[in-house]
């Protein structure tokens, strides 16, 4: 007489799934806090162009966007294919750009308006009249602080 | 038999709201070239006084993208170098009028050092591609900070940006700016080549 039962077979445990909702929300969060909406949906194509000597933008309030680039397709029937400029959610003209930036600066803090920085998002192949024009438009409304918005990268082969 | 419930589903329902999270999610920091836009002249100023030709290094593009570099064709791929020397000049050949005028400047940590009377002018036209511009924009941007660059690791053994990113020797890294101070003026644009003519939407 065995003091020990032999135990017969037993089915193999489940692997518990428990902690599996843990580590998704652990990923959730961080896509919770990282994420920044899209504040405006463009209209025009841009593929910024490509440079080496660049600064990163530090504080995203107190940078404002003008968008240059062909209309993207569901516009492109009523507009052509000539570079537009994009404000905020609209297509606008050169001479909007003054009460634009008034219209930035009104809404920043009186002490910040030095610290806004005018990011210029234009597609590589837009000519340079357009950029001239606006960019007189920005000297005229005193918005003197530009970025040229580029990626990183090279766009020729060096000899 | 377990009471526990099931959390199985619990799974489900957070991915679900992962994935909404991560399609809406845009990561993109912006970078760029950071410029200062010259302020526009009041009507009573006086025209400001020329300047010596052989201190201007003149960078032309025209509506085909080519580069005219001092009165000769170039191209994008040397205009850092020849950017480099000019700006360097040569301080012990003061008759070498291809390059520029040197001024003797009192500079911290330097000493009293000549101090090139260097200016870029760079010219587009209406029709030059902005990818043009832009690159040309890099390469003077390049050189400038290739300069700073070498002095900075030849005088103090370091980087220039690090210098200038430390809060203790931000000073050292002024000075080095003091020598050679990025000065690139853009005139305005003339309507030259087969520019074409921009239209105002």
């Amino acid at each position: 007489m065995s003091k020990f039962r032999k135990e017969g077979k037993k089915a193999a445990p489940g692997i518990s799934t428990a902690s599996l909702p843990d580590i998704v929300f652990m990923l959730l969060f961080f896509f919770m806090v990282t994420t920044v909406m899209r504040e405006v949906s463009l209209k025009v194509k841009i593929s910024p162009p490509k440079a080496t000597e660049i600064t990163k933008l530090q504080r995203k309030s107190l940078v404002a966007y003008i968008y240059i680039g062909s209309p993207t397709k569901q516009f492109i029937r009523q507009l052509g294919s000539e570079p537009r400029i994009q404000l905020d959610d609209a297509f606008a003209r050169v001479d909007q750009i003054p009460e634009w930036v008034a219209k930035v600066k009104s809404e920043t803090a009186e002490v910040e308006i030095p610290l806004l920085t005018y990011s210029l998002k234009v597609d590589k192949n837009t000519k340079m009249g357009i950029v001239t024009q606006v960019k007189q438009e920005l000297r005229k409304a005193e918005a003197l602080k530009i970025n040229y918005s580029t990626l990183k990268g090279s766009e020729f082969k060096r000899k | 038999m377990s009471n526990e419930i099931n959390a199985g589903s619990m799974a489900d329902i957070a991915f679900l709201l992962l994935i909404f999270f991560l399609v809406t999610t845009t990561m993109d920091v912006d970078t760029g070239i950071i410029r200062q836009l010259p302020p526009i002249p009041p009507p009573d100023m006086p025209p400001p006084p020329d300047v010596n030709k052989r201190n201007v290094f003149v960078v032309l593009v025209n509506a085909n993208d080519q580069l005219l570099v001092e009165d000769q064709l170039s191209d994008i791929s040397v205009l850092r170098t020849q950017a480099k020397e000019f700006i360097k000049g040569y301080p012990d050949q003061p008759d070498n009028i291809s390059f520029p005028a040197f001024e003797n400047e009192e500079i911290p940590f330097f000493g009293t050092r000549p101090v090139s009377k260097q200016i870029i002018s760079l010219q587009n036209d209406n029709g030059t591609s902005y990818n043009m511009y832009i690159q040309v924009q890099n390469e003077l941007a390049a050189a400038y900070n290739e300069l700073r660059d070498e002095l900075a690791k030849e005088k103090f053994g370091k980087s220039y940006d690090e210098l200038a990113n430390s809060k203790t020797e931000a000073d050292k890294a002024a000075a080095i700016k003091k020598i050679y101070p990025a000065r690139i003026s853009e005139a305005e644009p003339k309507e030259t080549g087969q520019g074409q003519k921009s239209t105002t939407p």
